[in-house]
């Protein structure tokens, strides 16, 4: 059966919008729960993160609680945002310019006892190069160093 | 006076571009005959941006600091290539590169599209133009590459450590090709609309930029792809990063479009339909430039942090996906019926391919840009990363891969043969594969027991158009779709096998300790400093054996001075059953090291494929290339 051509590019034309609308719906149905939100310390704190939902927090790493454990793969530390504090553990290697004073990206699920179980950890990656979620915090600290420079 | 001529250059070719623009809308309307003059300003306007970019390589070459650009981007000490290649590492190199290739892909359309109709030709010239004034409006205005810095800088500031490797060299180069390729697509697109002229002659026109830039595309994606994968030391090969994203969209539409164009040339049939796709792939380009150079994302490759520069290329990406829309919404009604066909034939597999591609797109692109639409309403700040990418794009590029087994064996406009029965062979083989999966790798998920299965029934459907012809008398053109499709296959299986058999193994170990990962046993000798033009570092000396032979790998955790920056060089052992991986952090008070292994069976498979894909798509235009010459020949 061959349709007559009118038909045709109206099948057509129908299946170009079902085919749009199915990608929003399937997009929609997928964000739903599998969007990662960002949190700060700050949030954390105030309870506004529930456990065991895959999340990002972003911070500074504080100064001087950068420590290993004896395995010597695990990694512990703080991360601050000036109001709150949450303690993060990560297994691995952290990546290139992780330090102290420096901010950072932590993924991974927040624990039942309150500390950040990290699966991956994003630094800044090089002088120029910032997570725009750390803001201006991290801007006015750059901006020292620099002058410093 | 380097950087003055090469300002200059560009402040002529977009005087050009809008002279350009200006006699092609004459012409097209009737009121003058400029054929000619469309074509020269064309040609031009694409050489003297060639001539920009020529300016702007010679700075960076001698260092030239009192250039901002040079002193912002590149250092005196650096190696000769990477000053090059920094060139175009950074953000108003990059546009600058973006908007050369732009203009000589137009006087490429000028100089070798003779066989259009000359209206659709020239108003597809003045679509050219007027999308290279847009942004060389924003090379000039917001971001010249060329502007001089009073005093000079005694020094440069270096180029980001990750950005020095030969991948740099050639993958935005790559990339680039293909994003402003579909351009050409675009404005063929808009040109035909406006002419009126939708039939298999401006398929033919169009079907060379659409293929050259999906090979691109495809080497670009590809190479990108193994430069993250050995780069970042992460292990990984795709990270569905916003920029990898922005690669894969425009590939995306390019590859729909692509065998859309084929129904177009073949049975002059899904005319609005192509012009649909064209417009779409070109802005997801854009929409790719957006997200890359909007400085929005947060990503390796987001140079510029610059609202101003954001809003300028969204304004571009607007006004131009706008225009377009409109036109096509106002002309596809009246472009002429395509010829029909049945619900099975080639042409049915084809619109089936092309939707399914396109809501994979649809997926891809509201993943991308949920989070910047999230936090701009909402102000809340969240990621979408590999669970949903996955979880709702991988079943449908699975159904993807199974109907690409079957299109190919349909003949155009109906078929009655029982094509299925020759798929008997590799339907059984998947389902072996399939059933296998679920009884011995009970941990991997469906996706990859799926994808496996896919890969080893697609590999033997991919090559059945082949089967039962003379080698030789095969046109090309089927060679390069067999191998492409192959390519697919094959890029399946290394994912998949990536997915389910890689081992991965974390220590911290002393020297002289042996490591156990998967079949290799890894003995750390010791770690060494080693030094290099820019950098210091410390390497690690690993011997991996697996029974036979010994083989040295040397991992580096590198320090460069300018910028200071650390970065964690992996070494890589390729055999043939696949790849041992290893990273080394860093020492701690008892004298341990950290290492990390991944051993990765098969995952070559996924640039070799890759490369496959490539190197069709590469035979099909050769074949296309022949076929067009033969038939002017005949003339």
């Amino acid at each position: 059966m061959i349709a007559r051509p009118k038909h045709q590019r109206l099948v057509l034309v129908i299946l170009a919008i079902l085919a749009a609308l199915g990608a929003v719906l399937l997009a929609m149905w997928g964000l739903k729960d599998r969007a990662a939100y960002f949190y700060t310390p700050a949030d954390i704190t105030a309870g506004k993160a529930a456990p065991g939902k895959a999340m990002r927090l972003g911070g500074m790493v504080e100064k001087g609680s950068v420590a290993r454990d004896a395995d010597g793969v695990t990694t512990r530390f703080v991360v601050e945002d000036g109001d709150a504090r949450v303690p993060v553990t990560y297994r691995g290697i952290v990546p290139d310019l992780f330090r102290e004073g420096s901010g950072v990206v932590a993924e991974g699920k927040l624990g039942a006892d309150k500390t950040f179980v990290a699966d991956n950890i994003l630094a800044k990656h090089d002088e120029r190069y910032m997570p725009p979620q750390l803001g201006n915090q991290q801007a006015e600290h750059e901006a020292a160093q620099t002058l410093k420079r | 006076m380097t950087a003055e001529a090469g300002l200059a250059a560009l402040w002529l070719a977009a005087a050009l571009s809008l002279l350009g623009l200006f006699l092609s809308v004459l012409h097209v309307r009737g009121k003058l005959e400029a054929d000619r003059s469309v074509r020269g300003l064309a040609i031009v306007q694409g050489l003297l941006c060639l001539f920009a970019f020529a300016m702007l390589l010679v700075v960076f070459a001698r260092t030239d600091l009192s250039v901002a650009l040079v002193a912002a981007n590149s250092h005196s000490a650096k190696p000769f290539i990477y000053k090059i290649a920094g060139a175009w590492g950074n953000h108003e190199g990059s546009m600058l590169l973006w908007v050369t290739v732009l203009g000589l892909s137009g006087a490429a359309l000028a100089a070798f599209s003779r066989q259009l109709p000359s209206r659709t030709l020239i108003a597809a010239l003045g679509a050219q133009p007027a999308l290279a004034l847009g942004f060389h409006a924003f090379l000039l205005l917001a971001s010249n590459p060329f502007a001089r810095l009073d005093p000079a800088a005694p020094e440069g500031r270096g180029l980001n450590p990750l950005l020095q490797d030969p991948g740099l060299a050639f993958h935005p180069p790559t990339l680039y090709l293909g994003y402003v390729g579909l351009s050409v697509a675009f404005s063929l697109a808009v040109g035909a609309m406006l002419a009126g002229d939708v039939d298999r002659q401006l398929g033919r026109a169009m079907r060379p930029w659409v293929l050259g830039a999906w090979i691109f595309l495809t080497l670009g994606i590809t190479a990108g792809s193994y430069w993250a994968y050995y780069e970042l030391g992460w292990g990984g090969w795709w990270f569905w990063d916003p920029v990898e994203n922005a690669s894969l969209m425009p590939w995306l539409a390019a590859t729909a479009l692509l065998h859309s164009v084929a129904v177009l040339v073949a049975r002059n049939a899904l005319k609005a339909w192509t012009m649909m796709l064209a417009v779409i792939a070109f802005s997801m380009s854009m929409v790719g430039t957006f997200l890359v150079r909007s400085g929005i994302l947060t990503s390796v490759h987001a140079f510029a942090v610059d609202p101003t520069r954001g809003a300028f290329i969204l304004a571009l990406l607007g006004l131009y996906v706008t225009a377009a829309f409109v036109l096509f919404a106002v002309r596809a009604g009246k472009l002429r019926e395509g010829a029909p066909f049945e619900l099975v034939s080639r042409e049915a597999a084809i619109v089936v391919n092309n939707l399914l591609l396109t809501v994979i797109l649809g997926i891809v692109f509201i993943g991308t840009l949920y989070p910047l639409m999230a936090e701009a309403v909402t102000g809340e700040k969240l990621s979408v990363g590999a669970p949903y990418f996955n979880a709702v794009a991988g079943p449908l590029a699975i159904l993807l891969g199974i109907l690409l087994a079957i299109g190919p064996l349909l003949n155009w406009r109906s078929e009655s043969r029982p094509v299925l029965r020759k798929l008997a062979l590799p339907a059984l083989i998947a389902a072996t594969v399939l059933a296998i999966a679920f009884l011995a790798w009970p941990q991997s998920t469906i996706l990859t027991k799926f994808g496996l299965a896919l890969a080893a029934g697609l590999a033997p459907a991919a090559i059945l158009p082949l089967i039962g012809r003379n080698p030789l008398r095969t046109p090309l053109t089927i060679w390069g779709m067999a191998i492409a499709h192959l390519g697919a296959a094959v890029a399946v299986a290394g994912m998949a096998a990536d997915s389910a058999f890689t081992v991965e193994k974390l220590t911290a170990s002393r020297p002289g300790e042996t490591i156990e990962v998967g079949p290799w046993l890894v003995k750390f000798e010791g770690v060494a400093p080693v030094a290099g033009p820019n950098w210091t570092a410390v390497e690690a000396e690993l011997r991996a054996s697996r029974g036979g032979g010994v083989h040295v790998l040397r991992p580096q955790s590198r320090f460069f001075t300018d910028p200071p920056t650390e970065t964690n060089e992996a070494a890589i052992k390729t055999v043939l059953r696949g790849q041992l991986y290893t990273v080394v952090g860093q020492s701690d008070a008892e004298g341990r090291w950290q290492l990390r292994f991944w051993w990765k069976p098969l995952v070559t498979l996924i640039w070799f494929g890759g490369g496959l894909v490539g190197l069709g798509g590469l035979l099909a235009l050769l074949g296309h290339a022949r076929r067009a010459w033969r038939r002017r020949a005949y003339r």
